[in-house]
């Protein structure tokens, strides 16, 4: 019999009277191939399962407990230990959650996959990422290189004391090159994958990306880099590519507008926001032509699923629309303490941590712009690509950001390659400097693998999609 | 669980065919944590968790395995011979890895701390303590396991049961006081004396906040302060396989004409006076120290089983990763009581927050100013300062422009628990330092 429904049988067996119970059960396999300057390194294999108890008992008492042991001893034990703290902490919650109408939903989500991971062989995988590596060394100030692959497959089951039931199962795909190019006292990065990128998919991915013959792509790029001058101080237009987009939109959009944050649970850790609950259905976050959804449906994105992990159902929704800020990231705890509509992105990392507001699949809609239009139109500014350095304040508005790759756009037209490209700018008057959206062609969907966030952490996967966006009057800088 | 863990790796033993070896690596914990906000509890849970890494080795072929497993031998042991079945069927498949590397010679150790932990019901009662107050932050408690073994006989074990109360006293919007108390044995007289530090502090945040404009400050990084650029530093810093890859931070200190830091820089990864175990997953065993900084001039790197074969020279036991886990910065001579005075006009940072190269080559660092930072104005502190930006380089920072280091040192253990519950440390003296440059 297969963990879910022995799980599931357990549970009724086990169940005890209580206001609200739930069950998440949470398996996950993960796969990880690598080729590191053309020598296959070690594969390593994951296979991870848990479940966490929730119990919220009468008087408002909240307690969640985790364990890897299914047996009915084991869950038992996971339901006591939820109801002691339940129990125990009921006088001193932050709000009584007995009020809260908690879902209980029952439904089914799967990843599609058009080509599964098993579908070539441990030793097809290597060799693509042999091929891949082969193309990197074009050059001795190419120091160091790597392909990799990586899949991961997740089952879950969610279940509740009223009946409620999902099965929801993930396939991703995280595919990745990169390349470190030095000369003396300058080192030089390009990627595919930046820092961390993932789709949602099987081996397709690899040809939806045009991931075959990045190797060489990449290390041109990094040659070129190393021989660019610095990127020059100044005021000017900001082009930035989907791949950069996808950082801006999550540190300055996604984590302001998280509903736990403005309620404070998150000061202590990743930090407050400079967005109150009063702003929500008039505050002017960016220009006219700002529009961001949280879209759980575009299937190829990491975090579209069916529901989150309190068994709330997601669906599109506007968070921001011609400018105006709408709605926030907020389950369903947080929607009732705060008074306010929200979305479904109670998500947990794990099977070993609760549910808590997360940016889920987060992006810009595309505009009217093409992109060719758009570098025409610009008389002085720089294009840039793919993130390598990341910082915001705890409030989420002084950030600076630093990319792998920077080109001049000077009088219409793409020119010099620039190296150590970063910008700087505050979140609240950034996005009303907003002055060209891509139209659809420029679009791209990306995904940042380890958002973190949490007491105690949690490292999550989040999709942002985005065109190619203009920004006007932006400080930009180089290296030392 | 060590007895457990012992029993799973002679069962392992058991398994093995033909010229099998194993290296096996159990990291559990079972924890408590109590997340606050506003003075009040939010989400309480208890976790239980075990996971055993396997690495299966014939000749120079190998591959490794990751399971969570539940505590039952007999699913268990079902488990992990399904394991060795799937990763003996991928050894096949791969080519042999020329940069295979583990223990040969048998060092057994064990390390086993007293379990003097409150029951986990108790640490509610820090809501009365801090009653009154907008306080927010987490509690994680429990007992943390590490254990290694290898098919040659070898049986490592640490354990310890810890605590870490880590918090905010919040004044308005971002105006906070930061502190934490953590240890092995919960005092609530000590724990009280921390609020109280904390609460005096947070009056100094109710008065209105200054806001400078971007240039060069004199600072003093108070040791939280220092931590964060140190923990950015451990971001391939220190390890042989990102020197070798030009990828250090460090790259102008290794490169000639080398950069310096200040003489009195002296660091150290110290393993005998941290928390981390003191073995690795290759089977190794650590040094009790092992010099990074010497008199400002880069010493040696962290040198894990794999670097050391590919680069061709002796490991010293660092784990894949080749991150610190016990760093150690020597003590300066600038007392405690001293501080504002030295200072004089400048400003006060307790706490720094998401750091970032902006030239990793050059070591060039960004953050945030965060929590308690004041202004001072002849060694006396005048206002709370709003956050500002900053963007330095290390050579600056500890190098030339750095004045003084303070005589006495922070231990500080670390508050993550990404997946797992930390067991890294640091001990960190504050920094004075002139000319420190903010951008926003």
């Amino acid at each position: 019999m297969k963990n879910e429904e022995l799980i599931k049988q357990r549970f009724k067996q086990v169940m005890p009277q209580l206001d609200f119970c739930s069950l998440r059960y949470i398996e996950a396999r993960s796969e990880a191939l690598q080729v590191r300057q053309n020598i296959a390194q070690p594969p390593t294999s994951k296979h991870d399962m848990g479940l966490m108890i929730t119990v919220i008992e009468r008087g408002g008492g909240l307690g969640y407990a985790a364990t890897s042991d299914f047996s009915v001893e084991g869950l038992r034990n996971a339901i006591s230990r939820a109801k002691r703290w339940a129990e125990s902490s009921r006088d001193k919650m932050i709000t009584d959650f007995s009020k809260i109408k908690m879902p209980h939903a029952q439904g089914e989500y799967a990843s599609v996959v058009e080509k599964s991971w098993d579908s070539l062989s441990l030793a097809d995988k290597l060799d693509l990422l042999h091929r891949e590596s082969a193309q990197c060394k074009i050059n001795d100030k190419i120091v160091d290189w790597q392909a990799s692959l990586e899949s991961v497959q997740t089952e879950q089951l969610y279940l509740t004391n009223q009946g409620g039931e999902i099965r929801q199962s993930h396939d991703y795909l995280i595919p990745n090159v990169g390349v470190t190019a030095n000369q003396g006292i300058e080192t030089q990065y390009r990627s595919f994958g930046g820092l961390d990128y993932g789709w949602q998919g099987g081996l397709e991915i690899l040809e939806q990306t045009d991931f075959v013959g990045k190797g060489h792509k990449v290390a041109e790029e990094a040659l070129q880099l190393l021989a660019a001058p610095d990127c020059p101080v100044q005021k000017m237009d900001l082009m930035l590519a989907p791949n950069q987009m996808i950082l801006q939109i999550h540190e300055s959009i996604g984590h302001p507008i998280e509903l736990d944050r403005i309620l404070g649970d998150e000061r202590n850790y990743a930090g407050t926001s400079f967005v109150t609950l009063d702003m929500f259905g008039h505050y002017q976050y960016g220009s006219p032509l700002l529009n961001v959804t949280f879209d759980p449906t575009i299937s190829t994105e990491l975090a579209s699923y069916g529901f989150d992990d309190e068994g709330l159902p997601a669906e599109k929704t506007y968070l921001i629309r011609h400018g105006i800020l709408k709605r926030p990231l907020g389950g369903i705890v947080s929607q009732a303490r705060a008074g306010l509509a929200g979305v479904a992105n109670a998500r947990a990392s794990s099977w070993n941590r609760p549910p808590i507001d997360r940016i889920a699949n987060l992006n810009v809609e595309p505009g009217e712009s093409r992109f060719e239009e758009m570098i025409r139109s610009i008389e002085r500014g720089i294009l840039m690509k793919t993130n390598l350095s990341w910082s915001i304040d705890d409030s989420r508005n002084k950030f600076q950001f630093g990319c792998e790759w920077g080109q001049l756009i000077e009088n219409g037209e793409l020119t010099q390659v620039v190296k150590n490209p970063n910008y700087r700018g505050i979140s609240a008057t950034f996005w009303r400097n907003l002055k060209q959206v891509g139209n659809a062609d420029t679009l791209e969907v990306f995904g940042l693998l380890t958002c973190g966030k949490g007491e105690p952490n949690q490292a999550i996967r989040v999709g942002h999609a985005s065109p190619t966006c203009v920004f006007s009057n932006v400080d930009v800088f180089g290296g030392v | 669980m060590q007895d457990y863990f012992y029993a799973l790796a002679d069962f392992i033993d058991q398994q093995l065919q033909n010229e099998e070896v194993y290296l096996c690596e159990l990291i559990a914990e079972q924890s408590d944590f109590i997340r606050f906000n506003k003075g009040k509890v939010r989400q309480p849970s208890s976790v239980e968790q075990r996971y055993l890494e396997i690495d299966l080795i014939k000749g120079q072929r190998h591959t490794l395995g990751q399971l969570a497993l539940s505590g039952n031998t007999s699913s268990d042991y079902e488990q992990v011979k399904h394991l060795l079945s799937a990763l003996r069927d991928q050894l096949r498949d791969i080519p042999d890895d020329p940069y295979l590397l583990y223990a040969t010679e048998v060092q057994s150790t064990e390390s086993i701390g007293l379990n003097e932990l409150p029951e986990p019901e108790d640490a509610l009662t820090i809501t009365d303590t801090i009653q009154g107050h907008d306080f927010v932050g987490l509690y994680a408690a429990g007992s943390l396991f590490t254990g290694f073994a290898n098919s040659l006989g070898q049986r490592n074990w640490h354990s310890h049961d810890s605590f870490n109360l880590d918090w905010s006293f919040y004044h308005d919007k971002d105006k906070a006081v930061k502190s934490a108390y953590a240890g092995f044995k919960w005092e609530q007289a000590a724990f009280e004396k921390r609020i109280t530090q904390s609460l005096a502090q947070l009056e100094w945040l109710k008065q209105t906040p200054r806001t400078i404009e971007p240039g060069q400050y004199r600072v003093y990084l108070a040791p939280t302060a220092l931590y964060e650029i140190i923990k950015l530093l451990s971001w391939g810093g220190f390890g042989l396989k990102a020197q070798r890859t030009k990828d250090s931070p460090l790259l102008r200190m290794l490169e000639e004409p080398a950069q310096h830091l200040h003489p009195n820089i002296n660091l150290i990864e110290n393993t005998t006076k941290g928390l981390a175990p003191a073995f690795q997953s290759e089977g190794f065993i650590k040094p009790a120290q092992v010099p990074l900084i010497t008199s400002g001039v880069y010493k040696s790197a962290l040198i894990s089983p794999r670097s050391a074969k590919e680069y061709k020279v002796e490991t010293n036991g660092a784990n894949e990763d080749e991150s610190p886990n016990s760093l150690d910065l020597a003590p300066g001579d600038l007392q405690q009581d001293q501080i504002l005075k030295a200072l004089d006009t400048g400003i006060y940072i307790n706490n720094l927050w998401y750091l970032n190269y902006s030239d990793r080559a050059a070591c060039r660092i960004t953050g945030m100013t965060r929590f308690a930072s004041f202004w001072v104005e002849n060694g006396e502190i005048k206002a709370p300062l709003n956050v500002m930006r900053f963007d330095e380089t290390l050579y600056n920072m500890l190098g030339k422009k750095l004045l003084a280091l303070t005589a006495e040192r922070a231990f500080l253990m670390e508050t993550d628990t990404y997946e797992v519950r930390s067991t890294g440390s640091t001990r960190l003296p504050g920094a004075l330092i002139d000319g420190f440059t903010f951008t926003l």
